[in-house]
């Protein structure tokens, strides 16, 4: 009998993206470590574990001593990813706060299987609060990479990067959005299509269905520039800034509640710098249910028509000043 | 007696005597410190005391007393409410001033309330979050042994604290890896915060626990500081698996109205006349009980 075939183990997910080219990356650094917690199946580690077993550590089911344990690790002059599903990172946050951002340690926490894009696992593996949470930490960068591409360069630029980043990866099978030649920097984000009426800003799968919701607008005739904005924090309040001025109104969404995430940071620099109507869209404070990924983003209106008809509110409420 | 050992002797009571120093001037600086503060834990400060003062005045190699040399042993209080005499057994080695202690929960000073690692770097790590800073020395010692590093980890727990899940979730994660260069030490003072560990949430059996989670457990008194380093000693003479010292102590040893009792635990603030009474107890002088009360 064979081994049964990994759901959604396929190549073009964000996870097996990050894991081969983390595992490409530890070939020539040679402080690069990974942890797991028994998931290195599901989050893309098993090619570093293949690659790099030495390098390799388990910790089982218990994330708190594993987040606690990468600041210790990170002490001796290592570099070490560590790894889980993005709802177990909620349940360390304390770790990573006290451990790792207030002790100014050089760790990389990797989040797999954020919000609905997790599916049928229900709304108990669903992390709708990890963004926010890991946002209001100081010291944290925040990471939500948008394809498969993106999220290979995401990962050079992470452990590259000297500080703690959180970094999410995703589940299922990503649309790709960049084809190669794409240059991601770390508080930087990205046009991929210009527009005047209003800017979609997006994160993570949000992004495909954000350039798919400004191809329905176009054929409304309504003109919309489309951001990656895969550097939650730092936010690029210059980008933001510039985008209300050019277009006056703004959509953000995400994968996440509508709270404290993409759409609270974009937010935060709007009324700091040229406030304008901003719309959200993303979970409205509530928890997710099992289901399809394509059919949960519909429910719960994270597709491209639900992008449009935001982008359309936000229009109304700039003509009508 | 023959010359040699005599010599032997002499030499060992004079470490006997530099380690009751330290001991002293520890719980003495930390207690000031507290005073001058208004705030602050004296009860697992005074109990730790011996436990610090013959890990750094025996036991740990730390070169020049900075956390400057990759190689050097390292001390993680995880216990981090203890901050008052981690502080005062540094200044007691003289590897801090004893202004340190002193300037204890002081605004735009290196004395955090818990101890700080971009402070005060020989903290090791930054603790408070109790559980936190035994993972982290775990995560010391996987480091250093993955870098074929020999420096040892050394980790000071509270008893309150093992009833975190993290301390064991830790417990067995160095035990698999077979970290013999972890050793872990509980001031077990039979106290926490509230109330008696067996009134709040029992720890018996403590050891078993422990031996069952694959540690080397050795159980001594916490206040003698020879059996202090026989048990140090022990632990880095065992290759195979990490030790657990599990050190009976009294919480708020050595100042006869704090001792057991659970009232002072903190976070307190100390009367003028309790605090004299505490300093003269330790066997402070009367220039330094005035000059600190001052
Ligand atoms: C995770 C966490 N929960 C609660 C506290 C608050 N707290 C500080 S000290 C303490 C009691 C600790 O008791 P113990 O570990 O026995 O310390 P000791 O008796 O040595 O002072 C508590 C509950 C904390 N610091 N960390
Ligand atoms: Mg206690």
């Amino acid at each position: 009998m064979s081994a049964p075939s990994l759901i959604a183990a396929s190549g073009d997910s964000l996870r097996e993206a990050f894991g081969k080219a983390l595992a490409t990356l530890a070939e020539t650094r040679e402080r690069l470590v990974a942890l797991d917690a028994d998931i290195a199946g599901g989050t893309g580690l098993h090619h570093f574990r293949k690659a790099h077993p030495s390098r390799f550590f388990q910790f089982g089911i218990a994330e708190q001593n594993m987040m606690a344990v990468a600041g210790g690790m990170a002490a001796t002059g290592l570099i070490p990813v560590v790894t889980t599903f993005a709802v177990f990172c909620l349940r360390a946050v304390e770790q990573a706060r006290l451990s790792i951002a207030y002790a100014k340690r050089n760790v990389k926490i990797v989040a797999s299987h954020p919000g609905l894009d997790v599916g049928p696992d229900g709304g108990s593996a669903q992390a709708l609060e990890d963004l926010a949470a890991f946002r209001a930490i100081p010291g944290m960068t925040v990471l939500s990479p948008a394809d498969p591409h993106e999220m290979a360069l995401a990962t050079q630029a992470a452990v590259d990067f000297d500080g703690p980043v959180y970094m999410r990866t995703g589940r299922s099978p990503a649309c790709s959005v960049y084809a190669n030649g794409h240059v991601f920097r770390i508080g930087k984000g990205h046009i991929l299509r210009d527009g005047h009426d209003v800017t979609l800003i997006a994160c993570g799968v949000e992004v495909a269905r954000a350039l798919e919701a400004a191809k329905l607008l176009a054929a409304e005739n309504i003109s919309a520039r489309v951001v990656n904005m895969a550097t939650i924090k730092p936010i690029d309040a210059d980008l933001v800034a510039r985008c209300a001025e050019e277009t006056g109104a703004i959509v953000t969404a995400e994968d996440h509640n509508t709270i404290g995430g993409l759409g609270g940071a974009v937010a935060e620099a709007l009324v700091r710098a040229r406030p304008c109507p901003v719309e959200f869209v993303g979970l409205e404070d509530v928890f997710g249910e099992s289901g399809e990924p394509d059919e949960l983003a519909e429910k719960y209106r994270l597709t491209a028509p639900h992008i449009a008809a935001a982008a359309k509110r936000a229009l109304k409420r700039k003509r009508h000043g | 007696m023959s010359a040699i050992s005599l010599a032997a002797r002499q030499d060992q009571d004079r470490v006997h005597a530099r380690l009751a120093a330290i001991a002293a001037r520890t719980r003495q600086l930390a207690i000031a410190g507290i005073y001058r503060a208004g705030s602050g834990h004296p009860g697992g400060a005074l109990s730790a005391a011996d436990l610090l003062a013959v890990l750094y005045g025996a036991e740990l190699n730390i070169p020049g007393g900075t956390a400057d040399d990759p190689a050097r042993d390292r001390f993680v209080l995880s216990k981090g409410h203890a901050a008052p005499a981690l502080y005062a057994v540094w200044a007691a080695m003289g590897y801090v001033a004893d202004a340190v202690p002193l300037a204890l929960r002081r605004i735009g000073t290196a004395s955090q309330g818990h101890p700080h690692v971009l402070d005060l770097p020989l903290s090791e790590t930054s603790t408070g979050s109790l559980g936190q800073g035994f993972s982290v020395a775990i995560g010391m010692a996987l480091g250093l042994r993955h870098q074929y590093v020999a420096a040892r980890v050394y980790a000071m727990l509270g008893d309150g604290e093992c009833q975190e899940g993290e301390v064991w979730e830790g417990a067995m994660c160095a035990a698999h890896h077979g970290l013999s260069n972890l050793c872990a030490i509980v001031d077990y003072n039979k106290l926490q915060s509230d109330d008696r560990n067996a009134n709040i949430m029992g720890l018996e059996p403590f050891a078993a626990k422990w031996r069952a989670f694959g540690w080397h457990a050795i159980e001594i008194d916490g206040h003698d500081r020879a059996a202090i380093l026989a048990a140090l000693a022990e632990a880095a003479a065992t290759h195979d698996r990490p030790t657990i010292v599990i050190a009976h102590t009294i919480k708020g040893k050595g100042v006869s109205y704090m001792e057991d009792r659970p009232l002072w635990h903190g976070s307190v603030k100390m009367k003028p006349d309790e605090t004299r009474q505490a300093l003269a107890e330790l066997g402070a002088t009367e220039t330094d009980i005035a000059t600190w009360m001052a």
